[in-house]
């Protein structure tokens, strides 16, 4: 052992000794932080069990949320109270990715999703045992495919959504830099409880408002105009005459003066 | 006698055995025109205006224009058994249940809206050349007319389908009749026969559409077509050209084949757009229905300036005996619009009176020559771009990150200050562009060639231009300033008053330029030195 350490600190003034500590150095602190930072990850997934969802949903509560919306959901100042939102407005801004913000912008926008399925349900789960509100929709209670109605979605979607979300689903802006975002690719179980949670400056649309049968059938349009092909050609982004005339001015009257040119040219 | 002109000939002779026009066609089919691709820009108009009628006539034929309430039975799915008007049930059975239909119905609107560009293009051409200048003042009048024209009809086409956006479109319009002053609303009720949206309008306006507003294009055009024929069509400057001649090809058989295969061009290119770019889906904006809105709801590009100039004004409203006035529609959709056509119709006078020209002018001016004129120009164009520009803002909004209060305050203030900006700059340009055309005339083109002399200094081979290219860049007008005089012969001050010195101060702006190189000049320095 001690002629070991012998051995190394004969090359202690070698030139390439500052270099190497360095390098060690710099791999011990990396991998310090890498474990470090891994630790909550790996020790969320040890509770796991169902009975305990609620608990669970409690302590990554307390882990990812509380900071902005409160030990008792009671809010503060830059985020609301959560007393009341109910499960599903958690299961909607959380499965979005809506939830937790990536900044203090405008409005909270849909990204990939940082916690997992069971995290979300943990946290709804928790969220719904302070107090009650609308619970998590399940995908199977979504039937739209055999109940809803797709022309009458499409009227309902005009009536109620167009104004913000534009005629085919695509979004539109709100005033400040707010918006409606795209309802295009929104899984149907997200739909379902924007509509009737109200996320953002979207209004509720209670089922006194809109039947939970009419609320089907706007999904069921949604899903066809997702899935309706181009049926005039390329789309231009389904926003009407804006990129219509962007198009005109471009490759229209562009490819038009552009052969004028050509028949003009001086033979040389 | 050139080739082409005795194949001119010939055809007129054959026609001539047989009706006795020979002298008529000889000279007709002879007729020379300048070869320029800016000169095609009208031609792009014009056969857009044929494509138009032909398409049209094809809507026309399964086209109901009528708002009696029908269900849809047709076989687009997605509104199936709604309630609808007969004239969306129509346009949508011509998209989905007609041969060819929605590619015609494609075509239509793309050639509508390549007439309008290419108009825009024309009008900016003429203008920015000083086209419009004695004797063609009429002709530019006309031209506005069908601008004018232009965007009514549009507006009326892109209002017949009586889908979502065509009817929200024509809410607006009537929310601008209403907003005149106490008259707004008997003519709004008279226009729509009774209450928004009633049963009167589309059919009325199907009227308008596709016999009153296409007989006054045929008749415009013919007559725009018929001055440029007998005014004879304006040239560029350049060696061999004059005031008093014309050089280009004759029209038999030259402009006949040139002409002729761009008509192909023209509804290529726009069959091109039809058959591969969707244009006004309608089904996707659904029926008209009073209560609906979809956001970002824009009118067609040649209206989306006045969308945006109402859109940017701020809320005022006065309440004068007993009658509102709107001023926030009032303003920005009447009073602007109208005092710039005015403006527009009235500028080949304008020009005139500023700079006190009234001689006949057949070559046209290069952009550069004539800066205050390409000034003004450009600070017009500048105007209604930063309006165009807030009549996206909300897709500007959405796909830029950006808000829309920011883009109306940006309007607001740039509509004021960003158009006397452009002046000033555009015109600088113009002068240092002038600048660098008088050191080409002088000094010759730059070649990049670096030589050494035998002691030593370094010297840059300037090529001298050719005879035919200084003539270009120095044969423009060099006008002068008109002379108000302070008193006149009995000793009176100012005899013209504020309207002479107002006069005298344009026409000082407007011939500012640098002088072009004289022949002295040029000469001094011909030996060449470098």
């Amino acid at each position: 052992m001690n002629s070991g350490i012998k051995k190394i600190s004969r090359y202690r003034r070698h030139r390439f000794a500052g270099p190497a500590l360095l390098i060690v150095a710099l791999i011990t602190l990396g991998t310090t932080f890498q474990v470090a930072s891994a630790v909550p990850s790996s020790s969320e997934k040890e509770i796991a069990p169902k009975s305990t969802l609620i608990e669970e949903g409690k302590r990554i509560f307390n882990f990812g949320c509380s900071t902005c919306h409160g030990l008792n959901l009671e809010g503060s100042g830059i985020a609301p109270s959560l007393i009341g939102v109910g499960g599903a407005s958690v299961d909607f801004q959380v499965g979005t990715g809506r939830m937790p913000m990536a900044d203090m912008s405008q409005q909270a926008m849909r990204k990939e999703p940082v916690y997992t399925e069971e995290e979300t349900a943990a946290l709804a789960a928790y969220v719904a045992s302070l107090a009650p509100g609308p619970a998590v929709i399940n995908e199977a209670q979504i039937t739209y495919e055999r109940d809803g109605n797709t022309a009458e979605g499409g009227e309902l979607f005009r009536t109620n959504c167009a104004m913000c979300h534009n005629f085919a689903g695509q979004g539109g802006a709100l005033t400040q830099g707010k918006y409606a975002p795209t309802v295009m690719g929104v899984d149907v179980k997200h739909i379902y409880e924007a509509m009737i949670t109200g996320p953002q400056s979207m209004p509720v649309f209670s089922d006194k408002t809109i039947t939970p049968a009419e609320k089907l059938s706007i999904i069921k349009w949604i899903k066809a105009a997702e899935n309706e092909p181009n049926l005039g050609g390329a789309s231009l982004g389904r926003v009407g005459p804006v990129t219509e005339g962007l198009l005109v001015w471009t490759l229209g009257l562009g490819l038009l003066i552009g052969i004028a040119v050509w028949l003009t040219v001086k033979a040389k | 006698m050139k080739k082409a002109e005795r194949i001119g000939g010939n055809v007129a002779s054959y026609v001539d055995d047989r009706t006795g026009a020979a002298k008529w066609l000889r000279k007709n089919l002879t007729k020379v025109f300048p070869d320029h691709w800016s000169f095609m820009l009208g031609e792009i108009v014009l056969y857009s205006f044929v494509i138009l009628l032909l398409s049209g006539t094809f809507l026309t034929f399964w086209f109901d224009p009528s708002q009696r309430e029908v269900v849809y039975e047709g076989s687009y799915e997605p509104l199936q058994d709604i309630k609808m008007s007969a004239a969306y049930a129509s346009a949508l059975h011509i998209s989905f249940d007609v041969r060819g239909g929605l590619l015609m119905r494609q075509i239509h609107h793309w050639s509508a809206l390549l007439f309008m560009a290419g108009m825009i293009a024309h009008l900016m051409r003429v203008f920015f050349t000083g086209a419009f200048r004695k004797p063609r003042e009429a002709n530019w009048l006309i031209g506005v007319g069908l601008v004018t024209l232009g965007i009514v009809e549009g507006f009326l086409g892109y209002s017949l389908p009586d889908d979502l956006l065509s009817g929200t479109g024509v809410r607006i319009a009537e929310a601008i009749i209403q907003a005149l002053p106490v008259v707004g609303s008997y003519l709004a009720f008279f226009a729509f026969g009774g209450a928004f949206p009633g049963e009167a309008f589309i059919p009325r306006i199907y009227t308008v559409h596709v016999l009153l507003l296409p007989a006054a294009f045929l008749a415009l055009i013919t007559i725009h077509l018929m001055l440029v024929w007998y005014q004879k069509h304006t040239q560029y400057p350049g060696p061999g050209r004059t005031e008093k001649n014309v050089v280009g090809y004759p029209l038999m058989p030259i402009y006949m084949a040139k002409a002729g295969g761009f008509f192909f061009i023209v509804f290529g290119v726009t069959a091109l757009l039809g058959a591969l770019a969707s244009i006004n889906p309608i089904w996707l904006y659904g029926p008209y229905n009073p209560g609906q809105v979809s956001a970002g709801s824009q009118p067609d590009f040649y209206m989306g300036w006045l969308d945006g100039l109402v859109r940017m004004f701020p809320p005022l409203e006065s309440y004068v005996l007993g009658y509102t006035i709107s001023w926030n529609i009032l303003i920005p959709g009447l009073i602007i619009p109208g005092i710039l056509f005015t403006l527009m119709a009235l500028y080949p006078f304008i020009e005139s009176w500023m700079t006190g020209d009234k001689s006949e002018h057949h070559l046209l001016d290069r952009p550069r020559n004539n800066p205050n004129r390409t000034a003004i120009g450009a600070m017009s164009l500048s105007f209604v771009l930063v309006t165009l520009i807030n009549g996206g803002n909300d897709l500007l909004a959405t796909h830029f990150d950006l808000t829309i209060n920011q883009i109306m305050w940006f309007s607001r203030i740039g509509v004021i200050v960003i158009p006397p900006l452009v002046f000033v700059i555009t015109k600088r340009i113009c002068l240092s562009l002038q600048r660098a055309d008088r050191e080409k005339v002088l000094h010759g083109r730059e070649t990049g060639r670096l030589v050494m002399l035998p002691h030593g200094e370094f010297v840059e081979i300037h090529e001298e231009l050719t005879p035919a290219e200084k003539f270009t860049l120095t044969q423009h007008l060099q006008p002068k300033a008109l002379v108000v005089p302070d008193t006149d012969a009995n000793g009176v001050k100012n005899p013209q008053g504020i309207k002479g010195k107002i006069r005298a101060r344009f026409s000082q702006a407007h011939v500012e330029q640098i002088p072009a190189p004289t022949e002295s000049e040029a000469k001094a320095l011909g030996s060449g030195h470098h």
